[in-house]
């Protein structure tokens, strides 16, 4: 796009040193690790994905994180699903999300009436403090849900150069 | 994830208020009673300052990641295809069983009157007695190598020598350890002697002690040495770190060793 | 190769369900950190995870970047016969790693 008269002037108007700061602090910024946040609308896409628009009942479904976490690069996450797990009655998938990574997806698990037992448990990591959601999808269709919230504290000296 | 420049104003910030009143630090320490704050009695190994979830990580002796190095570090220790394996001479049930050798590091070597820490005497091995090549610092095999013999001690209290060949060494470890460094101006004791147990942003401030490394660090999300550790400090008062594997370090890591008393060597340790 | 770690009961009663744990050795790079020269650091994660009972698959997990560095898996299945239990991970480029135990069951 060309640019308008108005924009040029207003850019002569800034000093070259002016200038210079500029360029210096937007390569500065470039060299930073920005990464945008996911959305809730983006877990409600892929909800919508994955479920399409059927209805997500509340309850049968238990997340588990610490209310606190030192470190959001290796967060403990447990969920358990409330079934039997027998042929008739059993979970088919739970999806895990965070809502604030990067990119909202977690997990998907599928297990079956072989499991004995729909627990699971893994490390995650979480880019902030936020909640955690898990969906599971039962034989019958049914989706159940629940989520649990972490606080993720940040450490004093979190810079490493690498090595 | 957030921005870095962000973080890190928060942190000199968070320095500045931290040790605006402290006093000139002390010149000569030399023993533990010329440091009230850090007496026998009030030394803490690091595990005391984490969290419940980190705390179990570390105790569980599965699921605790530092165990895919000891593990790693265990089929080195006894792969004999480039020749002779290092369980060839140092069987546990052996003579020259490693059992306890981890706590007597770094020491003088007879040989070359240096102080040599475990990664440098595994090294040594490999090319005096293995003809093989020695490993790169930081290396994966290194790394788990010195997992492996380092765990051969987990329980036990360090017992290194201070004095004779040492204490030119040792002493400066302990300079090191006092002396203003970087363009934060802060010792290492300023926040591990005068100031552990305060809160600096989101952690509680240990007391710098070394007996989890090598250990696995949250912050890295990987497996590393101490003197990574002790570098990621350096970096952190903004002071130009040393190479990992400088003598400067070693002599540090001597200093460090006696400074934990009675501390059980914990490797592999579990920190944020 | 990947430094793996099982934790799998060796005996158990037919219809004992129990707990399997699995840790594999693994940067789980998520691509969104830079080196230190500014430099995007390409993602390297493993991208499936399956456990094997007898050749039959009794468990599947799909991996984001939002799985911790060196994954950790706890999950349950039921001892149905004696048998061989094989863990098997398929990281995104679709290598495999993959270790098995042995369960005998009564």
């Amino acid at each position: 796009m060309k640019k308008t008269a108005t924009e040029n002037s207003r850019y002569d108007l800034i000093d070259r040193r002016t200038l210079i700061k500029g360029s210096a602090a937007a390569v500065g910024l470039l060299l930073l690790p920005q990464v945008s946040h996911a959305l809730p609308e983006d877990v409600e896409a892929e909800i919508a994905e994955l479920f399409d628009t059927r209805e997500i009942q509340q309850g049968k479904v238990t997340v588990t994180v610490p209310p606190i976490s030192e470190n959001g690069y290796s967060v403990p996450f447990a969920v358990d699903v409330e079934s039997p797990m027998t042929e008739e009655d059993h979970v088919v998938r739970i999806v895990v999300f965070a809502e604030e990574n990067p990119q909202p997806n977690v997990a998907r698990f599928e297990l079956g009436p072989r499991a004995g037992k729909a627990s699971i448990k893994t490390r995650i990591r979480m880019g902030g403090t936020q909640r955690i959601r898990a969906i599971a999808e039962m034989n019958d269709g049914s989706l159940w849900t629940s989520y649990a919230f972490s606080i993720v504290t940040l450490a004093a000296c979190v810079f490493d150069p690498g090595t | 994830m957030s921005g870095m420049a962000a973080r890190l104003t928060v942190f000199c910030g968070a320095l500045i208020v931290a040790f605006a009143s402290e006093k000139m630090i002390a010149q000569e320490i030399t023993s533990f009673a010329d440091r009230p704050d850090l007496s026998p009695d009030k030394v803490q190994s690091g595990f005391n300052f984490l969290t419940a979830e980190t705390q179990q990580l570390q105790t569980d002796s599965f699921a605790n990641p530092g165990y895919l190095w000891v593990d790693k570090g265990q089929r080195l220790f006894t792969d004999s295809k480039e020749g002779k394996s290092c369980q060839f001479c140092h069987d546990a049930n052996s003579e020259g069983s490693l059992i306890g050798a981890a706590t007597r590091y770094p020491l003088v070597d007879s040989a070359t009157n240096a102080l040599v820490n475990l990664e440098e005497r595994i090294n040594l091995c490999r090319t005096r007695h293995q003809q093989l090549p020695e490993f790169i610092y930081e290396s994966d095999e290194l790394l788990s190598l010195t997992a492996y013999v380092a765990n051969l001690s987990q329980g036990m209290p360090f017992d290194v020598v201070v004095d004779g060949d040492a204490e030119p060494f040792f002493n400066q470890g302990r300079e090191y350890f006092f002396q203003r460094k970087g363009q934060l101006n802060l010792a290492c004791s300023q926040c591990h002697d005068d100031s552990w147990g305060k809160m600096l942003r989101g952690d509680r401030i240990s007391q710098g002690h070394s007996n989890a490394f090598p250990g696995y660090r949250l912050e890295w999300q990987t497996f590393g040495s101490l003197h990574r550790r002790i570098r990621d400090c350096d970096v952190g008062v903004r002071a130009e770190p040393y190479q990992l594997g400088a003598d400067i370090y070693k002599s540090l890591e001597l200093y460090l060793s006696w400074r934990a008393a009675d501390l059980h060597i914990e490797s592999p340790g579990v920190r944020r | 190769m990947s430094t793996i770690r099982i934790a799998a009961p060796t005996i158990a009663n037919k219809g004992e369900v129990i707990e399997l744990k699995a840790m594999i050795q693994h940067e789980m790079e998520t691509g969104y950190r830079r080196d230190r020269f500014g430099k995007e650091i390409t993602r390297d994660i493993l991208k499936y995870f399956e456990c094997f009972y007898n050749g039959e698959s009794v468990f599947k997990a799909e991996f984001f970047a939002a799985i911790a560095a060196n994954p950790f898996l706890s999950f349950f299945t039921t001892a149905t016969e004696s048998g061989t239990l094989e863990f098997r991970w398929i990281d995104q480029n679709g290598v495999a790693s993959s270790q098995s135990v042995e369960l005998e069951v009564s």
